[in-house]
């Protein structure tokens, strides 16, 4: 450490001024190159979204505006029901990520912090279940969810399928398997004195659990918690599978009926592709710090 | 090492019996959520693939066919199979080789002192919290014969016949996996730049001292110590090209040029058609591929728990 910081001032010092000047530019300008080449689409789509159709329609979509204005927008929202979207979406990811969380951490604190027989074995079978293409097991899934008899308070009609319940039911599975593996190799970073002392003192492990695991994790959970509300938010493919009415499926698996209604629209297409992306844009904005650090929890350890 | 330190069985034997109880639960109910959903799912589809059942009435002896799913599927008499590999082949071929590499090349390149890192860094993974079908939508701006935009420039550039990007069956797989692109290569950036944040600095300096370039540096002492994030990142890319569907699907649903596997089961099985037993076995097709993937990261996994 301090032999680096003592190296470093001086390798840097004498070497951009000689020869580097040129390689320098060059990377600064290969960087905002790509990052421009990377920007674009967005930009595009944010462009046409705020150009009215008869503009685009005179002049072409590669010209500059006449004018611009939210009209798209607000027509996206009005028609193809987005603020329901929204809601849809709100009911299935807010339960799906809380219980997604405590039961995985349930789960990685009774496996990372005891010894048992067959540990590793759950742990890979929880790490591999969700690692697994969602399409290998839509068949079977779809039938159970045709199948299963569920009360009416959960489901208004008897079944899984076409229900919020189903939705959240198999987000949750499927993603407390990576929550487990993220969970569990944090929880392998902890101090093990605490926990063997309050053992020792007699304190139950739900109570460790809850009073001192829980609270020492609490950064990879805020982390965990804002990757895994992108992630069923993102999602596209269960709700497209599982949930048949048009007005239940959240926002991402909506923009298939979006597709459909606005095929002509160009520019009312983009708005509402737009409405769909901006609360994970949002959030990537003011979180982006814990975003990152739940994708990588996940690659690396600690 | 075993969590509890040297005498795990010795710390077991301080918990209660209510305790171990208690565990039980903790692990019982969701694993048991886990084995039936997923796994029992993955067993049923494989079962399933042995019959031509179309999901009404019940299953009897006379819907057992035997392998002939397998057969229609491999020897070519269902013609949407083979393409459908090597779209997904050309998928994983893409990524591995060109979005990987670049992603990886761009982390390298953000890693040193840059002014504005922060800022480029932002960009390169903004794509990386959208999703694949808003990714599709915001695709079809760019390529969209009437309404986008690089065939509206190609045009006002004298092109008088540009291509149908999307609507193309030679071109369309290629289209789509440039936009499923955009948003790898601003993943794999972040797992790669997370790395190369936690790479010893003094490794790099020493060769840097002993006068290796920094290709030569790169490619000598950093990659090689980055063997185990190499490792995720490839297994990484590998499960992406195997799932994709997403774009596929919110293109033109999965058909005329983007087959993929995982469209062939959705529309043999759910949608419009009913072949329940034989979207099952490209599902099981699909199943025994990402075990190859799947099975490299779990034994990673074994022996990091194991050292």
């Amino acid at each position: 450490m301090t032999i680096a910081t003592v190296v470093r001032p001086v390798a840097v010092a004498v070497r951009p001024r000689r020869r580097l000047r040129p390689r320098r530019v060059l990377l600064y300008g290969f960087l905002t190159f790509m990052a421009a080449i990377w920007l674009f689409p967005l930009v595009w789509a944010i462009y046409t979204a705020l150009r009215p159709y008869a503009d685009t329609q005179q002049h072409g979509y590669v010209s500059l505006a006449t004018s611009l204005s939210i009209d798209n927008f607000v027509n996206a929202w009005n028609q193809a029901n987005i603020r329901q979207a929204y809601v849809n979406t709100a009911i299935v990811a807010v339960p799906g990520v809380i219980v997604t969380l405590l039961a995985a951490s349930l789960v990685a604190f009774a496996l990372s912090r005891f010894s048992w027989r067959f540990n590793l074995l759950v742990l890979l079978l929880f790490t591999a279940g969700n690692l697994l293409p969602q399409q290998v097991i839509i068949v079977p899934l779809y039938r159970l969810y045709l199948l299963l008899p569920i009360p009416p308070p959960l489901s208004d009609n008897g079944l899984l399928y076409d229900q919020y319940v189903g939705i959240t039911l198999i987000h949750i599975v499927f993603q407390t398997g990576f929550s487990v593996f993220v969970l569990s190799n944090y929880m392998k970073t902890l101090p093990q004195e605490l926990m063997e002392a309050a053992l020792v003192d007699g304190a139950s492990v739900f109570r460790i659990w809850r009073s001192i695991v829980m609270p020492l994790c609490r950064p990879a959970l805020a982390a965990l918690a804002i990757l895994e509300f992108t992630f069923i938010y993102n999602d596209f493919f269960w709700a497209l599978m599982l949930m048949k009415t048009g007005d239940r499926r959240p926002i991402t698996a909506s923009l298939q009926n979006l597709q459909g209604q606005f095929f002509i629209d160009t520019n009312l297409l983009a708005a509402g592709a737009l409405l769909a992306a901006v609360p994970t844009i949002v959030v990537f904005f003011v979180l982006q710090r814990q975003f990152v650090r739940g994708l990588t929890l996940g690659s690396t350890k600690g | 090492m075993a969590p509890l330190g040297p005498s795990p069985r010795r710390r077991l034997s301080l918990l209660t019996r209510r305790d171990k109880v208690v565990l039980g639960w903790m692990v019982g109910v969701p694993l048991l959520l886990d084995l039936a959903l997923i796994w029992g799912a993955a067993i049923v589809s494989f079962l399933l693939s042995f019959t031509n059942w179309t999901g009404i009435g019940g299953i009897t002896a006379s819907n057992v066919v035997g392998l002939q799913n397998y057969e229609d599927l491999f020897d070519g008499t269902y013609p949407f199979f083979w393409p459908a590999v090597q779209h997904n082949l050309l998928w994983l071929a893409f990524l591995m080789f060109v979005a990987t590499p670049l992603g990886i090349f761009m982390a390298v390149l953000l890693d040193r002192e840059i002014r504005g890192t922060r800022v480029y860094q932002t960009v390169f993974y903004l794509p990386v919290v959208l999703s694949l079908a808003v990714i599709g939508l915001i695709w079809q701006l760019q390529y969209s014969v009437d309404n986008g935009f690089v065939d509206n420039a190609l045009r006002a550039l004298g092109n008088e016949n540009p291509p149908d990007w999307f609507g193309d069956p030679r071109l369309n797989i290629w289209s789509a996996v440039v936009a499923a692109s955009w948003r790898h290569v601003g993943y794999i950036m972040i797992l790669y730049l997370a790395g190369l944040k936690a790479f010893d600095p003094t490794l790099r300096e020493a060769a840097t001292m002993d006068g290796a370039s920094e290709r030569q540096t790169f490619f000598h002492v950093v990659f090689p110590a980055m063997r185990p994030i190499n490792i995720v990142i490839v297994v990484i890319t590998a499960i992406e090209a195997l799932r994709a569907f997403d774009i596929a699907y919110i293109i033109n649903g999965g058909r005329n040029g983007l087959e993929l596997l995982s469209t062939l089961i959705t529309n043999n099985s759910i949608s419009e058609s009913n072949r329940i037993g034989f979207g099952s076995a490209i599902a099981v097709v699909l199943l025994v591929i990402s075990l190859v993937p799947i099975t490299a990261f779990l034994v990673r996994m074994t022996r990091e728990e194991q050292t």
